[in-house]
């Protein structure tokens, strides 16, 4: 099967009705989830999984991944007009955003972010269809031990390119792999840290650890700390950005897009360390760096189109590989093991609709963001005026409803409680909660191939490094570590998630 | 007894390493197997060793680095946030999703410094209003709308 064939099946599903109106869905919610601060994709995606239970797969996964990039957009909207970060990814447009703003090129900066955006995600589509054929070709030759580097990797991966303390990220990711594995061991029938509660012989629910851990942690944090909302109250005359501001929005429209991409395959990237990176880098390679903080244009162009352009691309390792790169991609690891579906290189080769069809149908989203974005900019400003003490009790009420929908159990809400808590716990002591789900996802999948391999190797640990592709991954890992370690380096991961607060 | 100087770290670590100690106290039961044929007790063991050694190292770098003291707010919010959801847990079985949801949003909302009865009774009525037309007739959900004693659904 070549390209062509394969995305006009995917055009035939992504055009169905059904799957039309679950992007459309999707994208709304996710610009309007990217809009609200104090909600962010990883809850809203936890909150609707439980739904998306009765809804066919293809378009629970079409109307989640439109979440995630419809929040991209959304989230640019905030950080123009109100100088909130609406979306972590963001953060940085409020730099530069907000100054255009106040110079009364709101309408400007609006347009290049939605333009600049829609141009990424096309190309994102595109290389997440093009790499998908020998990413499978190279995944299908994997066997367990090199399946087992690939998650360490993948796992080194995720926190030496995130922020905050390295060891403390560590110990989540083995917290989360332990939390991963309650539940009934498939190999011997056990039931294992259930402490005879019949629900967690099941293991505990991709939905119940991310709304408790993300949803309501997020919660309790914005209660605590008060916020001001500053909305321009100006209005909107022009949307078009002058011919200067194309000039310099292009170039960096294109070093964005490339910049985010990369990084969004890469483990532990996606949207928010891409925004970060494009801006260090437009104000690295720009002839005016003075300008940037006053309002430069690239500062919103580059940023803005690299987080929607890894938000695509962080969908090849998980379409690909199976292995989720970032905490989000790990709750579309829940969606599809909801619908009995694992994801990995079988994936394109056992639902090839299902496959083309959500590739194909993140495409249309984009298209569909660009035009109802524009227009409706002015509703979304208007939702930012609700207060924020409406609008935590309605977020807690439509998880706990999704929880408890998800097996009409009391116990599911409890569970959900208990990780609020501990949520609550994590975030004080600034232990990051991403890596815990992308551990909690991984853990099942670790143990069973470190199993398989040992099994296989007769107990031979050596196993993994005698295998080439199995000792490359794990050098992978080991030098990513290293650069860690290494002051220069640690000194520029620093810097670049420190330079959105200054 | 040496000074500790980095309380977040501490109490992160001593986290890390009571959840480590649990890990292998609780999975010590689970047949360990041997490398080639691992038992239900080997990989939890392995998980349990590796947050202890973790969290140790957090412990006694929390005696050399400095940093900030965790800071305490009340703990109102965090109570009241997570007790009305367990709340939500206790009645909407019994009570049925109308009254569970209205009391769950005029719970939830106490968290808030400005918090008004009036305000949270509407918006609560009207929230689980919503949920009922979302949840029930839209996506056709089985729950229990009123209180399973008057005899209805």
């Amino acid at each position: 099967m070549d390209l062509v064939s394969n995305l006009a099946l995917g055009f035939g599903v992504a055009v169905s009705p059904i799957n039309l109106l679950y992007a459309l869905i999707g994208c709304l919610l996710g610009t309007l989830i990217g809009v609200l601060p104090g909600i962010g994709p990883v809850a809203t995606i936890a909150m609707l999984l439980p739904i998306t239970y009765g809804v066919p797969p293809v378009s629970a996964l079409i109307m989640l991944a439109g979440i995630y990039y419809g929040a991209q957009y959304g989230g640019s909207t905030t950080s123009i007009l109100v100088n909130l970060p609406g979306e972590a990814s963001s953060a940085v447009t409020c730099l530069d955003g907000y100054q255009m703003a106040r110079k009364g090129r709101a309408g400007a900066a609006l347009c290049i972010a939605a333009l600049g955006s829609f141009f990424a995600g096309c190309v994102g589509t595109l290389l997440l269809a093009a790499f998908a054929l020998p990413m499978t070709e190279l995944a299908l030759k994997f066997g367990p031990a090199e399946y087992f580097s690939l998650m360490v990797l993948g796992m080194i991966g995720a926190v030496v390119l995130a922020h905050g303390s390295l060891l403390r990220a560590i110990a989540m990711i083995v917290l989360g792999l332990l939390f991963g594995i309650v539940g009934t061991d498939v190999n011997s029938g056990m039931a294992r840290f259930s402490f005879g509660v019949p629900e967690l012989t099941d293991g505990i629910g991709t939905a119940q650890i991310a709304v408790g851990v993300f949803g309501f942690a997020e919660i309790l944090m914005s209660l605590t700390k008060k916020e001001n909302r500053d909305i321009l109250q100006q209005k909107l005359t022009s949307l078009m950005p002058n011919r200067e501001e194309i000039r310099r929005s292009i170039p960096a429209v294109i070093r964005g897009t490339t910049i985010g991409s990369l990084l969004g395959i890469l483990p532990g990237g996606g949207a928010l360390l891409a925004s970060f990176a494009a801006y260090g880098l437009e104000k690295k390679v720009s002839k005016r760096p003075k300008e940037f903080g006053k309002g430069a244009v690239e500062g919103v162009a580059g940023p803005e189109s690299a987080n929607n352009a890894a938000a695509q691309t962080s969908f090849i390792p998980l379409l690909t590989l199976g292995i989720p790169p970032n905490a989000v991609m790990a709750l579309m690891v829940g969606a599809m093991t909801i619908h009995n579906i694992q994801p990995g290189p079988q994936v394109m080769t056992s639902n090839p609709g299902l496959f083309w069809g959500l590739i194909v149908s993140m495409w249309i989203g984009n298209l569909r963001l660009v035009v109802l974005n524009l227009p409706l900019i002015g509703m979304w400003v208007k939702l930012l005026t609700v207060p924020y003490r409406l609008l935590y009790p309605a977020i807690l009420l439509f998880c706990a409803i999704g929880v408890y929908s998800l097996s009409n159990s009391t116990v599911d809400v409890y569970i959900t409680a208990l990780f609020g808590f501990m949520g609550y716990i994590f975030a004080k002591l600034e232990c990051e909660p991403a890596p815990l789900l992308l551990g909690f996802v991984l853990g099942p999948l670790l143990e069973e191939n470190l199993r398989r391999a040992m099994l296989l190797s007769r107990g031979d640990p050596t196993v993994f490094f005698t295998r080439p592709i199995s000792l490359t991954m794990l050098l992978l890992a080991g030098f990513l570590l290293l650069l860690i370690v290494a002051p220069q380096f640690r000194k520029t991961r620093e810097e670049a998630f420190v330079e959105s607060e200054g | 007894m040496a000074k500790i100087r980095h309380p977040k770290d501490f109490a992160a670590g001593l986290m890390f390493v009571a959840f480590g100690v649990a890990a292998i106290a609780i999975g010590s039961g689970y047949p360990l197997g041997v490398a080639a044929r691992m038992g239900p007790g080997y990989f939890p063991r392995i998980l349990g060793i590796m947050l202890i050694v973790l969290g140790a190292v957090l412990l006694l770098r929390a005696l050399r680095l400095k940093g900030e003291r965790i800071t305490l707010e009340s703990p109102r919010p965090l109570l009241i946030v997570i007790g009305s959801v367990v709340l939500f847990g206790l009645t909407a079985p019994t009570l049925g999703l109308v009254i569970a949801s209205i009391l769950l949003i005029v719970a939830s909302s106490a968290a808030s410094t400005e918090f008004r009865w009036k305000e949270a009774l509407v918006s609560g009525v009207v929230l689980a209003a919503l949920s009922v037309a979302g949840f029930i007739w839209g996506l056709g959900l089985q729950f229990s709308v009123w209180p399973t004693f008057l005899g209805r659904g």
